[in-house]
């Protein structure tokens, strides 16, 4: 199953033709108008740190917030964002509008084009030996509608939207809130963000489906592909067939709200409880396209740093598709209390846990990948490893939810959110961190501090287990979510909670003077900075690749049929 | 009217018990009746007579708060679990979390670490300087598969048995509470005892404390129920969505507009539970708090009565059994004047 590019250099391919391949536009169109996958993927990484700046300040102000009982800040913020004399109700409504902007910018603004747009576009064409994406200019948009939602959301702040500014809808934007209960534009444009980035990630879908299927270099089959590019299809997938439901029950809002349609209005005839099915048929894989391409980063950078190539390589392909299918047939575990029949509740519980077999292939499949490696502890293994043991937290407190007896206690009360907060704060985030620094180095073309790196890992860990685990506590006692504050038992875990946060946001100081030494004082990176076990095709070219590159295709040579799984040859999956 | 007031006067309590009992002969001479319900409204009418004579209602202090959040100044190890549960299902769900939920994911997340912790120790560089290159091993694959399948069935069969059991249905006779949420309060509706609507709003923070109730839990009017006895608790929405959760009962209940939801309710112990409103809902989501008082049928009766436009169920169905009988008579009547479609009419109330 040998898929590496053995004989064949595309950098030395690149110093032939050195000036057309690396010829530049102007830094305008370069920048505002490329076409060019590693800079559109460059552009959605920084967008997605500025994004998660911003979302990440957000929560900081809702964990000071909750740090004691009693309103203390909610009355700053209103007056910063525009209000005045922030009453009592007002107040209110700004938590609301804080904590929607909070997981609607984490989701669709940090998460999304962080993976996909970012770690997606740079590295799919890449590994599949292609020369960029299908549809380059479409990419292009895809990023730039992306900006515009965020934009129309950050904008929505600044408008009327109930008691004060800004939408307070949750990131769920049920309905009747959403509609009737929410005056004044900014829900609208918080709807119409959700438009723009959708559509943005929904051709951004049909452009990584199309590269993988058709521009696969010669030699290079689907069950020889690396598992990163495995989960990106399987993304696109997911993305092509929920956002679809997104844009129409948003649509149904945008209508119910502003042209006199009653689809979620029950004196028209409409059922609130339809937004919830349609929303949740969204929702739910949803966060397997937050989630699918960082297990494809996982596993690139286990085998990378075992030296070993990933246990059951077809078995982590398949696992994924499974988890992507029955990901869209288990909705309404979201919706345990709305009063579904006994039935439906029966099978939802019994098809959510059904999930946790695939996922676990992969846990045990990571862990068998590292038995019997030779382990250098970088960076990026490191985040490889705490992503194995937090997700598996994560995962397990989901299976607790999935039951919907026991879900009806932990509905809507921190459980929840601390459950979703292992899984996306130190499943997808450590992903994206640990994919950051493997491939930090062959973006930019230097070093970061391997060093800063380790720390910012240990306070990192150290601070999102010290916000997150003790909010399982204080679901289980029944506080519930969305609440600007609680009654005074709740206390003691809420401080410590938000003592966390600290922790965790002076480990991103230590992030960003790394990024900052790096840039700018970097030791220079060559072509394959991890060594043997970096097998993949992106470790043949420079340190950054050139402009363009693989204009000549590699041809993967098989060293051995594809049918002998006990080959000695380290495969690039 | 203050029942127990006017049945202090001997007189009146006189004419009363006599009303009263016209009124429970009433079903035996109506040729329709069943024997049986006058022997109930004749028992009910008893029993109420006896707490008439006892005195009025009283709420419960403080004293006898049982469902609320625990401080971890007071009990460390109690705030990081479930509320105690005094429910039937409660205590279920309580047991299948504690004993089967609690070990098995605890076990998984530890094996999980721990064969981290030992890969980290074993397989590092200087400990196994040449990587294997095993990238295989069908019966492992098969174990990994079907161990998780068998933990997944020994999980689910409790977790079928319990939604089994919460989705009883309550019995005919069950009493019928009706809680509607609004923007933000709530108003508890009874109506099998006569349709009045109690409003409860959150006491604040003074007030509260003057109570001796904690913040943020504490409401003016709370919802008295019955012990012991089915309810059948209805949730509805009057503008947005709401929730009705109660966590020392493991009760919740979305209150959607345009749908009522219903389960079945059955408290075990006489005493104060609080819950919170637990679906997103405008700007005071978080202080639209629940407080259940459960008191004994007695007690609950009592207090129904002193409810404008309250009646107990004993009063209710006696009520209805005067309505069936005067619209047999008055079918009667109207078929001895002759008179068809107002014999019809009649009989049609009836």
């Amino acid at each position: 199953m040998a898929t590496t590019a053995e004989g064949f250099d595309a950098h030395h391919e690149g110093h032939a033709a050195h000036d057309q391949s690396d010829h530049k536009p102007g830094f305008f169109v370069r920048w505002f108008m490329s076409t060019n996958h590693k800079d559109i993927g460059t552009l959605y990484l920084i967008f997605a740190i500025i994004a998660g700046i911003i979302g990440g300040a957000i929560s900081g102000f809702m964990r000071a917030e909750l740090a004691a009982p009693d309103l203390q800040y909610m009355g700053m913020i209103v007056d910063w964002l525009g209000g005045d004399g922030a009453s009592f109700d007002q107040q209110g409504h700004m938590w609301n509008v804080l904590i929607t902007a909070h997981g609607l910018i984490m989701v669709f603004f940090m998460v999304m084009p962080a993976m996909i747009g970012g770690f997606g576009n740079w590295f799919v064409p890449l590994m599949i030996g292609a020369p960029d994406m299908a549809f380059p200019r479409m990419n292009n948009i895809s990023f730039w509608l992306t900006v515009a939602g965020f934009l129309s959301l950050l904008f929505s702040m600044f408008v009327p939207g109930g008691v004060g500014m800004g939408a307070g809808v949750g990131w769920t934007v049920y309905a009747p809130l959403s509609t009737s209960g929410s005056v004044g534009p900014a829900t609208d444009f918080a709807i119409f963000s959700l438009h723009l980035a959708g559509a943005g990630s929904i051709l951004g879908a049909t452009n990584f489906i199309t590269t993988i299927f058709n521009m696969r270099a010669p030699g290079m089959t689907l069950h020889k592909m690396p598992l990163f590019v495995w989960s990106v299809l399987v993304t696109a997938f997911l993305l092509l067939l929920a956002l679809p439901v997104l844009a129409a029950a948003i649509t149904m809002l945008l209508t119910d709200r502003n042209f006199g349609t009653t689809f979620f209005d029950p004196a028209g005839g409409g059922d609130p409880v339809l937004y919830q099915h349609l929303f949740w048929f969204f929702g739910h894989p949803e966060v397997y396209i937050m989630i699918l391409p960082g297990f494809g980063m996982i596993s690139q950078i286990v085998a990378t740093f075992s030296r070993k190539p990933v246990f059951g390589y077809l078995g982590m392909a398949y696992a994924m598709v499974a988890i992507g299918v029955v990901g869209f047939i288990v909705w309404a575990h979201h919706m345990y209390t709305v009063g579904l029949d006994v039935n439906t509740k029966m099978y939802f519980t019994a098809a959510t846990m059904v999930i946790a077999v695939p996922t676990g292939i992969k846990i045990f499949s990571w862990i068998a990948t590292m038995w019997g490696g030779s382990i250098e502890f970088k960076s990026p293994m490191v985040w490889a490893m705490g992503f194995i043991f937090l997700f598996t937290v994560g995962g397990v407190t989901g299976v607790v939810l999935a039951n919907g007896g026991i879900d009806d206690n932990l509905h809507d009360t921190y459980y929840v959110v601390a459950h979703f907060h292992y899984v996306l704060s130190m499943g997808a985030v450590f992903s994206l961190f640990a994919g950051f620094y493997y491939w930090f180095p062959k973006m930019s073309g230097r070093w970061h501090s391997e060093f800063l790196s380790h720390v910012h890992f240990w306070g990192f860990f150290i601070g999102v287990n010290v916000i997150f685990f003790p909010q399982h506590f204080l679901g289980l006692q029944g506080m519930a979510r969305r609440y600007p504050d609680y009654t005074a038992a709740f206390e003691f875990w809420n401080q410590v909670s938000s003592y966390g946060y600290w922790i965790m946001t002076a480990s991103m100081g230590v992030f960003f003077v790394n990024i900052g030494y790096a840039l700018f004082a970097g030791k220079r990176a060559e072509d394959n900075y991890w060594g043997e076990g970096a097998t993949t095709l992106e470790w043949s070219l420079s340190s950054p690749p050139p402009y363009h590159q693989f204009e000549t295709l590699p041809v993967i040579e098989d060293h051995h049929s594809s049918n002998d799984h006990t080959s000695a040859q380290p495969a690039s999956a | 009217m203050n029942f127990g007031e006017t049945a202090r006067n001997k007189l009146t309590f006189l004419t009363m018990l006599l009303a009263a009992f016209t009124v429970a002969l009433v079903p035996i001479g109506a040729s329709a009746q069943d024997n049986a319900d006058a022997a109930v409204v004749a028992d009910a009418v008893e029993g109420e007579t006896a707490v008439a004579a006892t005195g009025g209602f009283e709420h419960f202090g403080p004293d006898r708060i049982l469902g609320q959040p625990t401080s971890s100044d007071e009990d460390m190890l109690a705030s990081m679990t479930f509320q105690e549960q005094y429910t039937a299902n409660g205590n279920y769900a309580l047991w299948m979390h504690d004993a089967i939920l609690m070990p098995i994911i605890t076990i998984i997340s530890l094996f999980v670490l721990g064969l981290l912790l030992w890969v980290v120790a074993r397989y590092r560089k200087k400990a196994n300087p040449v990587p294997s290159k095993t990238s295989h091993n069908t019966l492992i694959e098969i174990i990994w598969t079907v161990v998780p399948v068998i933990i997944l069935v020994v999980i689910a069969v409790p977790s079928i048995s319990l939604l089994a059991r919460q989705y009883q249905s309550p019995p005919e006779d069950a009493i019928t509470i009706k809680a509607n949420g609004y923007q933000w309060y709530w108003g508890y509706e009874y109506v099998d005892n006569g349709g009045f609507e109690v409003i409860s709003n959150m006491l604040d923070e003074s007030e509260a404390l003057d109570a001796g109730e904690p913040h943020q839990l504490a409401v003016d009017n709370r919802m008295v129920v019955p012990v012991g006895v089915p309810i059948r608790l209805q949730t509805f929405g009057a503008d947005v969505i709401h929730s009705f959760g109660v966590p020392s009962l493991w009760f919740k209940l979305d209150a959607v507009p345009g749908r009522i939801n219903a389960k079945m309710l059955t408290i075990e112990e006489e005493g104060i539970y609080y819950g919170q409103c637990m679906e997103l809902c405008g700007a005071r989501h978080g202080y639209m708090p629940i407080a259940i008082e459960a008191r004994s049928l007695e007690d609950y009766n009592a207090w129904v009565a002193m409810q404008p436009g309250g009646m107990t169920r004993a009063q209710v169905g006696a009520e209805e059994a005067a309505a069936e009988v005067e619209d047999a008579q008055s079918a009667e009547e109207a078929a001895a004047v002759g008179d068809a479609e107002a014999a019809e009419a009649a009989e049609a109330a009836a």
